[in-house]
């Protein structure tokens, strides 16, 4: 390997060691017996105990399970609206009002959480005093809030897709005698299916990050897992939001390598039946 | 170059004063034109032109500001493109990227709602008469360019049209197999006897392919003919220019009589005589085209007075099977003259030699407009 002299070498390392560092540092003391979180038990270490706790404490199970549930609700309702609003924005040209909605629906990404927040919340107790729904404030209103925001995202990425997309392929599918409806489901959904998922994926970690929002609009029985370590933080940090943080980063690391493999090795396959194309031609 | 027979009495596509603009601009300029059952009609014209948008109103994607479109005697105004008795080849091929071969084929019978079987059975036919049986569970980003043009016209075939609307079916293919292509293509028209619109840019791959050529210009239809009338008999400048290459002299009519014309071009010493008559006005400005094929070049001084010039040989470029002189006359004007090599040893001109153009009276064209 060719040497890449010590300039670029030690910036290499000075920049893993800030990406990696803290996340490093928090795995290791989660597997520290002492109950101070920073002073190192070399007695008793390392140990699973506080990974142990974690699973008898039901505060965390249940905040964990309304965050699953909350950030899958999300991602699916994000993916829907999101799509709708890419494909009328990309596919309808000018309209009356596009200008209003391509901003709108992308304001949520440059809005302050604070301010989409509060704005959410006073919308929510205006309208359960006007209409009586939502009844309280709980799981369907943290899904809605997030499904706002969320939808901002996906929006984008679905809009980029059909930027790139062959008008002609849909045009085809009419021409050979599909109905749009029909057109939409066998031609268009099937090729774009690929930025959907990833767009699935990204409101579900959109959803299960945010906190910021959570807090305005959850109700007194509903707090997410972000809430709870917040909440927990603020009186101290134990040792077990270690071992939570632990095993939140290596589900997202999972999730990572996993998809990334993949992706490569789809890649590869396409690259190769390209090749094999090439050389059959006459 | 074959002129196809066509019978003119079965008008299959009649496009009646048909224009389109899009905001100030008019891409289809009052296109009137009648295209008959069976025959290969290419509509030929530089980017811009309107075909494609002729093309695609025909297809029934765009429709016409004003004007009306009739297949097979039907007003196609309401018709949306997927009930229309057309199919289309796009210039991309549109090929759907995440199916197979086979099911690429299928997709329009399927939207007919016709049995498995059937389907089955049309595909493995149409797949036959393309060569691509072999390729049937293959997805097209597995196959060459060549391939893919054999499964967009298969997959636009199968539904068993009586018009094929084709943008530039060729366009994609390198040189050697468009000439085959070109070949099968004719072949399959003829066997399976659809009606086929072609949009080109390419005035060889029209010259070849086509019964009848619509030459279009800015939205606007300036000529339809056959290969062989656009070619030696251009109503226009453009079309003259457009169509191969051509040496064009601009003149005044100094003799019209019915049976011969003399023309006094100011880039030619000697008058131009033309053994036939012309309708234009007498003292009109024309413009005498003369093809580079039809200019014959000598050493020695060719007998007669008239349609004649001197010059000096300045760059020739040899393509193997003719080569091309530029030639400047006396005047200062370039003259583009082809000469077949028939002989291996012949003594070639070469560059600086005084040589002498002349050519038979009825080769030139005389063009007013």
């Amino acid at each position: 390997m060719k040497s890449r002299g010590w300039f670029r070498n030690s910036a290499l390392a000075l920049g893993m060691a800030f990406l990696y560092v803290p996340i490093l540092t928090m795995i290791f003391f989660s597997f520290n017996n002492s109950k101070l979180v920073t002073v190192w038990d070399s007695a008793n270490s390392p140990t699973l105990k506080w990974y142990g706790l974690l699973f008898e404490n039901q505060q965390i199970l249940g905040a964990a399970w309304v965050s699953i549930k909350v950030a899958a609700l999300t991602a699916s309702g994000a993916v829907v609206l999101g799509t709708l609003a890419g494909l009328v924005l990309v596919r309808f040209g000018a309209f009356r009002g596009r200008a209003m909605l391509s901003a709108m629906t992308t304001a949520p990404l440059v809005m302050p959480e604070v301010i989409t927040g509060l704005s959410l919340l006073l919308l929510f107790v205006a309208l359960e005093q006007l209409t009586g729904w939502p009844a309280g404030r709980g799981v369907l209103t943290i899904t809605i809030a997030h499904i706002t925001f969320a939808m901002a995202y996906v929006t984008v990425i679905i809009q980029s897709r059909l930027a790139g997309f062959d008008d002609s392929l849909e045009e085809a599918a009419l021409d050979l005698g599909a109905r749009p409806a029909r057109v939409f489901f066998s031609i268009t959904l099937p090729l774009i299916l690929p930025a959907i998922i990833s767009g699935w994926l990204l409101a579900f970690t959109l959803s299960w990050d945010d906190v910021v929002i959570a807090q305005f609009v959850a109700g007194p029985s509903s707090s997410t897992l972000p809430m709870v370590i917040f909440s927990k933080v603020r009186l101290g940090v134990s040792p077990d939001i270690n071992a939570l943080a632990t095993i939140m980063v290596l589900i997202v690391a999972l999730g990572v390598v996993v998809s990334t493999l993949f992706m490569r090795r789809q890649e590869r396959q396409r690259l190769r039946e390209e090749q094999m194309a090439r050389a059959g031609e006459p | 170059m074959a002129e196809k027979s066509v019978d003119r009495s079965s008008e299959y596509v009649r496009i009646e004063g048909v224009t389109r603009r899009f905001g100030d601009f008019v891409a289809v300029d009052n296109v009137s034109l009648s295209i008959y059952k069976g025959e290969i009609f290419c509509l030929l014209g530089g980017s811009g032109c309107g075909k494609t948008t002729l093309l695609r109103m025909l297809a029934g994607f765009e429709s016409p500001t004003s004007g009306r479109i009739l297949i097979d005697g039907q007003d196609m105004a309401d018709t949306p493109p997927y009930e229309r008795p057309v199919n289309m080849m796009f210039q991309s091929y549109a090929l759907f990227p995440h199916m197979s071969v086979e099911r690429n084929v299928a997709f329009g019978l399927e939207q007919e709602g016709l049995s498995k079987g059937e389907i089955a059975r049309r595909v493995g036919e149409m797949l036959d008469i393309v060569k691509l049986g072999e390729f049937a569970r293959r997805k097209p980003h597995q196959l060459s360019g060549g391939q893919r043009q054999r499964v967009a016209l298969a997959r636009a075939l199968v539904k068993r049209p009586k018009l094929l609307l084709l943008d530039e079916p060729l366009g994609a293919l390198d040189r050697k197999l468009r000439e085959h292509t070109q070949f099968e293509l004719i072949n399959l028209q003829e066997q399976l006897g659809v009606t086929f619109i072609v949009v080109t840019h390419d005035q060889e791959e029209a010259m070849t392919l086509a019964s009848r050529i619509g030459v279009m210009n800015k939205g606007q239809i300036v000529q339809v003919g056959t290969p062989v009338d656009i070619y030696e008999f251009p109503n226009s400048r453009f079309v003259a220019d457009f169509i191969g290459s051509v040496n064009m002299f601009e003149g005044q009519l100094a003799e019209d009589e019915p049976g011969y014309v003399r023309i006094r071009c100011p880039d030619l010493e000697a008058p131009v005589f033309i053994s036939h008559g012309i309708s234009a006005a007498p003292d009109a400005r024309v413009s005498v085209a003369i093809r580079p094929e039809k200019i014959s070049m000598t050493r020695e001084s060719p007998a007669g007075t008239e349609n004649r010039a001197v010059g000096t040989v300045k760059e020739i470029a040899y393509m193997g099977d003719m080569s091309v002189y530029l030639v400047r006359l006396d005047s200062g004007r370039m003259v583009r003259v082809t000469i077949p090599n028939v002989e291996r040893h012949d003594e070639r001109i070469v560059w600086e030699e005084r040589v002498h153009l002349s050519w038979d009276p009825s080769s030139p064209v005389v063009l007013s407009q």
